[in-house]
């Protein structure tokens, strides 16, 4: 039997607003336990929500992103469940009529393009944090991260493999990260995702019993878990068995999805409207204005790089696959306009030195090992004959160990090309003088040799000698 | 002279002309709650020492130049109203070593207007009841007639005011637990408009239909601490923007012309005979000052019960999931998570609270939202358009406040539906978010206070003053007094 | 349709209330006794009538994202019923 992967993705992400979704308290990672908080998100008795207003911005810019549909009216909701880390014993969020409906995410698989539709994108506030003590007896609740701001986005189960979850979740995440609402960390857990996997029969149009897996932390758990879950579910049916509709999670020890302890107590979440905060309404003045001044999306930033730099395809996506790269070119390029080679230094030798050291790990790179202003001037060097290519791959690798300009570098270590054709015939001439033996294997036929004097001429002029004129005068000096 | 009779504009005007000091007023009136607590039972907790400090703070304000009606002045707070520093219970023993770390906004009020706070109120158990009997600590017992009930939820509020142990109080208002209260006490109440007054720190029990409000001797009164604590409060969503009046500039201005409306489905059967008259009389009396009177129609009156009571248990049981004895709170210790929560909550919360909780988790469940929830929710809508459709031709609505009398402790414990419908004529104006206040118009054969209540639109709170007030200064009400200890 | 014990017992666990034998009866019927007084609303129509969910005829009141809350003070945490330094304690979660 030819089964069919029907997967749905639930992503929570947590945005970068400088405050918490219904108090002022700080969203700043990282504070000692209960330092961020108050009143309000602490659940104390009497406390009351009051929206905070980029919240709403943010999610209107992640709407408009994504082509949805963005309610003029929409409503919060309370989601009621008893867990140490929801204070109030309920999570304010949305419900019946949330903030975005429709829109869809383009993703690329394996070069065919696809898209992926969204159900909807709504607003809610995080929960705290629970950790186990040190005893093990007892768990420890931290509400820093309570009331966080989240946003709550969900895909039509539209996906069908393990690689086009990964890719969906990988460019939502750019799109986030282009967007400057959230970092997108899955390790830290400002960006999170539940998968809802289920097979059917290859054609059939209903749908089969759906799974949902948690504990995915990173896009390779995302992908192990689909791929594993979906066998799963593969062996169940074929071996005659029925799956069962339940919360598995991953496991990434063992690389498998368990069955959750059974819930003993199936939570109705009895959702109703949120009385302490009122309809919120969104004008179309307020859509226009954030529409206005939306950054720039990664998809029509790669076709602009195709557009107006020229740039190949590839080029352009791999200069665009994180924001601060794609930064970083758009400064060096408007400092000095060689597009190419530009791009072939930031994706060879500097991106290159970026991995090694290991800076890409960070979700924002704020230390470039070479200014892109300065690799730009570097490269308006090569281009203006001062140096050669060879010899700017030097002066890269002193740039990036002295901090010194290219300009400063060539200077100081009198590295500049050397391109008159006196100086290099008589380099020429001097190589030619002592080796006349091989000078007569070439000129019999050898020639493979010419790269011996070359290297030699090289030599005798400290590695300077402009590499085309080099060429030029030596084979017209031998073939003579 | 004895100052705790004085009503707030008396003592002020004392106060002004610095023939007494807030030194002197509240040491009178501390030195009454110590006489008469042990019969009436008021107060959860008295604050005397934070009291006299006060006063003293507001004497020496005084003394720099300052002035204001409210400075100096010894007022009651309803337990359900966070007040820093001080045990704050919500008449629950779920809440009954918790330290309040934050004024409500209410309170912050009263604090800036000087205010001198004598102590906090016993209430119902999270405002659920109309009698103040669910009371996690003690039963408050009317002032009138110490074998019956104040009324509740803000029984302690009104029975404070009646037994002068201060001369005004903030209760709040969620059914009536505001004006039923201030009718069984013989003392005066106002509910506002909902979104009037900030509920900010305020404990929630419904959190679309509760108020605070104050109560005090005379409609006067009232209506000094309503000018302190109405206005918009950035903390509060649901409070509304709007200026507020000065509420008792306009009280004496009349009430010649005004439209007054008589709801005939506020008549019923099972009325006390009594209160019926007394009712009458008072409309009679509004007719001879002026007023217009002509009877009309509330057609959904008869589905309010049921409506208030499917959605204020549902907000309750959302409202009242945080006390699981985490953050604050008693706590039942307990191997298991599960088990403390339960073991917590079924030790700390009362029968009364109990039920509603359960009765708000049913009608929200799946498979009874819509049935009941959202049912509900829609004839609330019919509810507000009988009134939006009275307030066409008339400008205020005048009832009874309750069916009865003050009845007995005890008599309507055993049946929880009997106690609800003593509610009857109160809790639509909730469900409209209508201002409503209550005050005395006549006593029954065994000398219990009845009272009147007046229902104005939306934000006209002046309007319902100016109406009380001058039956008030036409009545002689207002000037009996409790006596007896 | 008289209401179930396993309905209130079920109730019971989704309000986190530990309810005994007792209790458990007497909520049993109290609840049942309310709940039919509450079929009263079933016989009106309100076909085409919107809920009220507020009373208030406004829209949603903004706060601008600024950080107010200093460091929280200890009041915050002074009525916890257990603690771990700045940590609630609770009995352990088992996932």
């Amino acid at each position: 039997m030819e089964y069919e992967p029907v997967i749905g993705l639930e992503v929570h992400a947590e945005l970068l607003t400088q405050s918490k979704v219904f108090c002022a308290c700080s969203t700043k990672f990282g504070a000692p336990p209960n330092q961020h908080t108050c009143p309000v998100c602490l659940g104390m008795p009497g406390s009351l929500p009051v929206l905070n207003r980029r919240v709403v911005e943010f999610a209107i810019r992640a709407g408009l992103a994504t082509g949805c549909q963005i309610a003029r009216y929409s409503r919060w909701a309370r989601k009621n469940y008893f867990y140490p880390d929801l204070p109030k014993g309920y999570q304010i969020s949305q419900y019946e009529l949330p903030l975005c409906l429709g829109g869809a995410v383009e993703i690329e698989v394996d070069g065919a393009s696809k898209r992926v539709r969204l159900t909807r994108i709504h607003m809610e506030e995080d929960t705290g944090k629970n950790i186990h003590d040190a005893h093990g007896d007892a768990s420890l609740v931290d509400f820093n991260r309570c009331g966080v701001p989240l946003l709550e986005i969900v895909s039509e189960p539209d996906i069908r493999s393990a690689q086009e979850a990964s890719a969906y979740l990988r460019k939502l995440r750019i799109i986030l990260q282009y967007l400057e609402i959230c970092d997108g960390n899955m390790e830290e857990g400002s960006f999170r995702c539940d998968a809802n996997v289920s097979i059917r029969p290859l054609g059939a149009a209903t749908l089969g019993t759906k799974v949902e897996i948690k504990n995915m932390n990173s896009f390779r758990a995302v992908e192990r878990a689909v791929d594993y879950e979906i066998k799963r579910q593969r062996e169940v049916l074929d071996g005659g068995g029925r799956l069962v509709q339940e919360t598995r999670l991953w496991d990434p020890d063992r690389e498998v999805t368990r069955s959750m302890r059974t819930k003993e107590f199936a939570d109705d979440y009895r959702y109703f409207p949120e009385p302490d905060l009122l309809p919120l309404e969104v004008s179309d003045d307020w859509v226009a204005e954030v529409r206005r001044t939306l950054p720039e999306l990664p998809d029509t930033r790669r076709q602009r790089f195709v557009r107006e730099f020229g740039l190949p395809q590839y080029d352009a996506e791999v200069l665009t696959q994180r924001k601060d790269v794609s930064d970083y070119y758009e400064a060096a390029v408007r400092q000095y306009r060689n597009p190419k080679a530009l791009s072939n230094w930031i994706m060879g030798d500097l991106l290159r030195l970026i991995r090694e050291r290991k800076l890409d790990t960070a979700l924002v790179i704020h230390d470039w090992p070479v200014a892109p202003e300065r690799l730009a001037a570097m490269v308006e060097l090569i281009d203006s004959g001062e140096i050669s290519g060879k010899i700017a791959k030097a002066v890269f690798d002193e740039m990036v160990a002295t901090g010194k300009t290219a300009v400063q570098i060539v200077s100081e270590q009198g590295l500049t090309q050397i391109s008159d054709e006196g100086t290099i015939l008589a380099a020429i001439e001097q190589v030619i003088a002592a080796n006349a033996d091989k000078v007569a294997q070439y000129r019999a036929g050898k020639d493979k040799l010419f790269g011996f004097f070359v290297g030699q001429v090289m030599k005798a002029t400290q590695g300077k000698a402009n590499p085309q004129k080099l060429s030029e005068l030596l084979r017209a000096k031998l073939d003579a | 002279m004895d100052l705790t009779t004085l009503t707030i504009d008396e003592a002020a005007a004392l106060l002004a002309r610095r023939q007494i000091s807030s030194i002197e007023l509240t040491s009178a009136v501390m030195d009454r709650i110590r006489s008469s607590e042990a019969w009436v039972h008021s107060f959860i907790t008295v604050t005397e020492e934070v009291a006299l400090e006060r006063a003293r703070a507001a004497d020496e304000r005084r003394a720099r130049g300052e002035a204001g009606v409210l400075l100096g002045i010894p007022v009651g707070i309803k337990d359900v109203i966070l007040t820093k520093g001080i045990r704050t219970t919500a008449g629950s023993k779920i809440l009954g070593q918790f330290i309040a770390p934050y004024n409500a906004t209410v309170t912050e009020r009263l604090l800036q207007a000087g205010a001198v706070c004598v102590g906090k109120t016993n209430c119902d158990e999270f405002a659920m009841g109309s009698s103040t009997e669910n009371s996690g600590f003690m039963i408050t017992r009317n002032p009138w007639d110490l074998e019956r009930v104040p009324g509740g939820s803000s029984g302690g509020s009104a029975s404070a005011v009646a037994a002068r142990q201060c001369l005004g109080t903030l209760g709040t208002d969620t059914g009536g637990s505001i004006r039923q209260p201030a009718a069984c006490c013989g003392v005066v109440g106002i509910k506002p408009t909902y979104g009037r007054v900030s509920r900010y720190g305020v404990v929630a029990y419904a959190s679309s239909l509760d108020q605070v409000g104050p109560m005090a001797n005379n409609v006067a009164g009232c209506a000094h601490l309503l000018a302190a604590i109405a206005g918009h409060d950035p903390r509060d969503s649901t409070s509304v923007n709007r200026c507020v009046p000065d509420y008792a500039a306009q009280l004496d201005a009349g009430i010649k012309g005004l439209r007054v409306g008589i709801p005939r489905e506020y008549f019923v059967e099972g009325m006390q005979p009594e209160v019926e008259k007394a009712v009458r009389a008072a409309v009679s009396t509004l007719e001879k000052l002026g007023a217009q009177v002509s009877e009309v129609s509330l057609p959904h009156t008869d589905y309010a019960v049921p409506t208030y009571y499917v959605i204020a248990t549902a907000e309750a049981s959302s409202n009242l999931a945080r006390y699981d004895g985490i953050k604050y709170g008693l706590r039942q210790d307990a191997e298991s998570l599960l088990t403390m929560y339960q073991r917590t909550r079924a030790t700390g919360f009362g029968s009364e609270v109990k039920r509603r909780i359960m009765l708000g988790t049913y009608v929200l469940s799946a498979g009874y939202y819509d049935a009941y929830y959202l049912k509900a929710q829609k004839v609330r809508t019919l509810i507000r358009r009988d009134f939006a459709d009275v307030f066409a031709t008339q400008d205020v609505i005048v009832t009874p406040t309750a069916p009865t009398t003050a009845f007995r402790i005890g008599e309507k414990t055993s049946d929880p539906l009997q106690m609800y419908l003593s509610d009857i004529f109160t809790i639509s104006i909730n469900l409209a978010g209508l201002p409503g206040i209550s005050l005395p118009c006549g006593f029954d054969a065994q000398g219990l206070p009845i009272g009147l209540q007046i229902v104005g639109r939306p934000f006209e709170e002046e309007t319902v003053l100016r109406a009380a007030y001058a039956y008030e200064q036409a009545t002689e009400w207002h000037e009996r007094r409790v006596s007896g200890f | 349709m008289a209401l179930s014990r396993e309905v209130v017992r079920h109730i019971a666990v989704l309000a986190r209330l530990d309810l005994d034998e007792q209790e458990e009866a007497a909520i049993t019927d109290q609840l049942d006794h309310i709940l039919q007084y509450f079929e009263k609303l079933a016989a009106l129509d309100t076909e085409n009538v919107t809920p009220t969910a507020h009373v208030v005829e406004m829209t949603e009141a903004f706060r601008e994202d600024v950080v107010l809350n200093p460091a929280a003070p200890e009041e915050l945490r002074s009525n916890a019923p257990a603690r771990d330094g700045d940590f609630f304690k609770v009995p352990k979660i088992i996932e």
